[in-house]
């Protein structure tokens, strides 16, 4: 009998003495360490342990019996610190054994993000049976922060959570389970454990966890910090290789093996996660299955080979029903086929490339997973069933679903016109009295008269009350990526409490995975103006301009444009701008047609220090590139004009500090002359304010670019503050409704000015306005470059490597 | 291939892109929502806009100057708009960008 010592007890190995010993059980005498101090166990089903749902008796695979039975001479608790292959033995901490082959099984190590506090006490890593009770023995109601939003991070969360822990995930990437999941499904995943209750944070990054000897909080790039009791770190696996590498053998990123699982030495073996195989590490149990079976045939001398084949992955969270399998990315001749049914959480994604099914996520109801997955791997030519495959392979015929049935089955008492508290059975009634048209029903119901938001679905109640008789106008999309308008997006958004891009795309059926360069910053702008407080501004939803704070020029180089409040300035800020334009070699200022001060042609990777100069001479960010508050415009007025009835220029700076910052469906501008004669140009501005004597007349709706219009008037109030008052409720009522890329005189031409006052004119809702954009303003009114000009984000300027150095070197 | 290592993956904003500085000039490195990485070169095939600075959507990037869309992984424009622009054999491994040294005209070490 020869001699076989098998390093590692995993879930590998005891696969391999299962086969090995079946196949012949008096080859090998067999010796078996673990550095656990346990046997073989089901490594995967530590999660239901963790949970309560099994016990660990449960789980294991192989007894004290079963390895006396079939002679394996176990030396668990028993770490092998060496090999000495001239001698041929294994050093194990408790002595030596000698071998005539040798198996590593020795899987994987936890990787442990290496920032500060990492090794305080109350940090574990989700690995093995101790990490699982050191979970089960938290005390309930602790909190626990779980760094990784992958198959275990999510799999610990939730077992946590069932044990009574306040548990949030922290993941780094934009969607959880990005390696399995498309982001549509990452979506719904993330929406089922919210409801469990678990908070989930994604693009969260660590920057360390603080306590005195014990861990109190997880501290966040961002700054935010959680307090936390128990930290589990499941951000990845590192192959464990140190004893191979340390005998010398021949390791990449594992040790590496050829088909029959041998090693760079004839007598040594490796199977497991420890192994390397043409280039490729594995890491779920079905390819390490077949790796044992290939090994046991080889230790007994018959011909076997390993070779990879397609995964499929499912979470083994209770309730969350989630499988994926092949490739799912978007590509050229690729095709999707998505089926999805938000109200019964039901996403099916399939991959479809020369008619061939290639990926396939499914979320809600995976039954059919095996199914698609055989298709996968076998290549399976689809043609035939491509119409009816998402519906799996008990397909008996079905319905595509009717967008006019939802509102067809609304009741008559359901509200369709929110402005306007007209319901749908006002409509039904217009409609059997003759109205055939959108024109009519809005004039005998004013249905969609105010702020239009509505019209598709009275267009929707007409053509389910009509059928064929009425023609439904093609509503002007957003673009290619839905069918939806502009109207219909702000709507939904709104009534269905819609707080992320993803729920954007996913509830509104958006057909690209996140958009394209039309919508993307549409809705950016919408979830912004709509959910100050949810939703954050994404930076990658902009166009370059407002991502860069500054306006890039035809050669790539950039304006920069100093805020100057209401045109006044001050010898100090001059200098301040003299002296930048010289230390960065600006080629051109320019004084605008904005009573400011251009910088033009700043090179990119120079923005955050010349922003650091001018932030240091207290000037902030003009805003000279966003669609958002631009200039306020002022004259002398009373201070030394002659003709001066009000303090223009005063009440110019006035609205400019309250108004910057804001983000706008496109640019504002504003101007404030002094009187009528109107130096400052007043009636050609989104807000203009003309001083009178008797006080301030306020026209909006005023424009000079490529359609000169004069302003229209709003209102005339007697005191300065009702006159920022009337200007801040008008400027939110403009973000709250205006299509994304309207200045406002488009917009008041499509909801009419007699709407506006009459909104405006009510002073509880003019209030309400006014609070509104406040709130707003307590997020978003900061200097976009300070933030940017500091050391971490300035960096992003720069390139990420300079290659052309090294090469010269 | 030889593969050389540009930087961390959270190097690049999620559905944004950096700029690597090569002997071929300018490469820009997008990163996907998909967590994918991709090379082409940073200078439209229109009139050289820069695409790093452009927005990334599904595999594809819109040029900031003039909005053509150019698909990451083919280099081809798409829509109406003809051309290609330059891609990049590029990976990821361990969090870590790779890059092949050869494809982006860098003299070797040797
Ligand atoms: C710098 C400046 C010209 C100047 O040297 O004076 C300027 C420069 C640009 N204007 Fe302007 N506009 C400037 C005052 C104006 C004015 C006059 C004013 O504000 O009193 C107008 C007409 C008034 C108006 O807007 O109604 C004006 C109407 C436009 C338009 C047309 C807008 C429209 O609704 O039709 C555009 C195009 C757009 O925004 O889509 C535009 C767009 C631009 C852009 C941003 C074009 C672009 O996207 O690259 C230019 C940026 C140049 C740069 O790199 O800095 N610019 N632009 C002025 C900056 C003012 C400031 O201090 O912020
Ligand atoms: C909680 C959890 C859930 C999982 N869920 C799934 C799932 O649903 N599906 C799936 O496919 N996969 C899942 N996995 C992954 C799966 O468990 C692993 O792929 C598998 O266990 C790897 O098997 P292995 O034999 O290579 O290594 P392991 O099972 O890790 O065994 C290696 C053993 O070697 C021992 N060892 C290491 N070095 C030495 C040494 N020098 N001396 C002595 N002993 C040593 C270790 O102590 C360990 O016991 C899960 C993993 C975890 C932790
Ligand atoms: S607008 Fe009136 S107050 Fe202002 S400068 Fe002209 S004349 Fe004087
Ligand atoms: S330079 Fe890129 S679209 Fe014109």
């Amino acid at each position: 009998m020869e001699r076989l010592v098998v390093i590692g007890a995993g879930m590998a190995s005891g696969r391999l003495l299962e086969h090995l010993l079946e196949a012949d059980p008096t080859a090998y005498r067999v010796t078996l360490f673990n550095a656990e101090p346990r046997g073989n166990y089901n490594r995967i089903m530590l999660s239901p342990v963790l949970s309560g749902e099994k016990s660990f008796a449960e789980i294991v695979t192989h007894d004290d019996d079963w390895y006396a039975a079939h002679g394996v001479t176990c030396r668990f608790g028993e770490r092998v610190t060496g090999i000495d292959r001239d001698r041929k033995v294994v050093i194990g901490e408790r002595g030596e054994v000698p071998y005539d082959r040798l198996v590593f099984g020795t899987g994987s190590d936890p990787f442990i993000i290496p920032c500060p506090g990492h090794d305080l006490d109350g940090v574990i890593a989700y690995r093995d049976l101790d990490d699982t009770n050191r979970m089960i023995d938290t005390r309930p109601g602790s909190r626990a922060v779980v760094i990784g939003g992958g198959l275990l991070g999510l799999e610990a969360a939730a077992g946590l959570r069932m044990r009574g822990l306040e548990v949030t995930v922290l993941h780094l990437a934009g969607h959880l389970m990005e390696r399995q999941l498309d982001p549509a499904a990452g979506y719904l995943l993330r929406a089922d454990l919210e409801r469990r209750g678990i908070a989930v944070m994604t693009q969260a990054s660590t920057r360390c966890i603080r306590g005195e000897g014990r861990v109190e909080a997880v501290e966040l790039e961002d700054g935010t910090v959680l307090p936390a009791d128990l930290v589990v770190m499941a951000v990845g696996i590192r192959p464990s290789v140190a004893l191979a590498r340390q005998s010398g053998l021949v390791v990449n990123k594992a040790i590496a093996v050829d088909a029959q699982m041998r090693t760079s030495d004839a007598d040594i073996f490796a199977v497991g996660e420890c192994v390397e195989f043409a280039g490729q590490l594995f890491g779920l149990v079905a390819p390490l299955y077949d790796q044992a079976k290939v090994l046991a045939a080889t230790l007994i001398g018959q011909k076997a080979a390993f070779a990879p084949k397609q995964l499929s992955t499912k979470l083994k969270v209770t309730g969350c029903d989630l499988f994926s399998a092949g490739d799912f990315g978007d590509g050229p001749g690729r095709e999707d086929i998505v089926f999805r049914d938000p109200a019964r959480g039901i996403y099916k994604r399939l991959v479809v490339e020369d008619d061939t099914l290639i990926g396939a996520v499914l979320y809600g109801d995976t039954a059919d997973g095996n199914w698609f997955f055989g298709l996968i791997r076998n290549g399976t030519d689809i043609s035939d069933m491509r119409d009816t495959l998402v519906f799996g392979p008990a397909y008996q015929g079905g319905t595509t679903a009717d967008p006019l049935a939802a509102v067809a089955a609304l009741p008559a008492d359901a509200e369709i016109c929110g402005c306007n508290g007209v319901c749908k059975g006002r409509i039904v009634e217009a409609i059997e009295d003759g109205a055939t048209d959108l024109g009519t029903v809005r004039a005998q119901t004013k249905a969609s008269a105010s702020c239009g938001t509505c019209t598709g679905l009275v267009e929707q109640v007409l053509a389910a009350t009509l059928g064929d008789a009425f023609q439904m106008p093609t509503a002007q999309k957003v673009c290619d990526c839905t069918d939806l308008s502009h109207e219909d997006v702000r709507r939904l958004i709104k009534s269905r409490s819609l707080k992320s891009q993803t729920a954007v795309w996913q509830e509104l059926g958006w057909r690209t995975p996140n958009g394209c360069h039309v919508c993307r910053p549409a809705v950016n702008f919408y979830l912004l103006a709509d959910w100050p407080l949810d939703y954050r501004d994404d930076p990658q939803s902009r166009f370059v301009n407002e991502r860069k704070h500054a306006n890039i020029q035809k050669d790539g180089t950039f304006s920069v444009v100093p805020r100057m409040w209401g045109g006044i300035t001050t010898a100090d800020e001059l200098r301040a701008i003299a002296d930048a334009a010289d230390k960065y070699d600006v080629p051109t200022v320019k004084v605008t047609g904005g009573q400011r001060i251009d910088l033009l042609g700043v090179k990119g990777e120079d923005l955050p220090a010349i922003w650091a100069d001018l932030n240091a001479a207290g000037l902030v960010s003009g805003h000279a590139y966003s669609k958002g508050l631009r200039t306020v415009k002022t004259c002398v007025g009373t201070d030394h004009c002659r003709f001066g009835t009000q303090d223009s220029t005063g009440l110019g700076i006035r609205l400019e500090k309250r108004l910057w910052g804001s983000w706008t469906p496109h640019k504002v501008k504003l101007a404030v002359s002094g009187c009528p004669r109107n130096c400052a140009e007043a009636t050609c501005k989104d807000v203009g304010i003309v001083c009178v004597d008797s006080g301030f007349e306020i026209g909006v709706g005023g424009a000079a670019g490529m359609d000169v219009k004069e302003v229209q008037p709003l209102v005339k109030v007697a005191t300065e503050d009702e006159a920022v008052e009337w200007t801040v409720a008008f400027i939110q009522l403009y973000r709250e409704h205006a299509r994304y890329l309207d200045r406002p005189y488009k917009w008041l031409a499509k909801v009419g000015l007699d709407w506006v006052q009459q909104t405006l004119g009510d002073a509880p809702e003019r209030k309400a306005l006014v609070d509104r954009f406040d709130l707003s303003q307590t997020i978003y009114q900061t200097d976009p470059w300070a933030e940017l000009a500091v050391r971490e984000k300035a960096c992003a300027f720069a390139p990420i490597a300079n290659l052309t150095l090294e090469a010269a070197e | 291939m030889s593969w050389i290592d540009i930087g961390a993956l959270e190097d690049i904003p999620l559905r944004g892109a950096r700029v690597v500085k090569t002997a071929a000039g300018c490469v820009a490195l997008f990163r996907t929502d998909a967590e994918e990485v991709f090379a082409t070169s940073n200078s439209c095939a229109h009139k050289g806009g820069p695409l790093s600075e452009g927005i990334v959507h599904g595999r594809r990037v819109t040029c900031p100057l003039h909005n053509w869309v150019w698909s990451l992984e083919t280099g081809e424009a798409q829509g109406a708009d003809e051309g290609r622009i330059a891609t990049y054999p590029v990976r990821v491994e361990a969090g870590r960008i790779l890059i092949d040294d050869a494809a982006i005209g860098r003299r070797s070490a040797a």
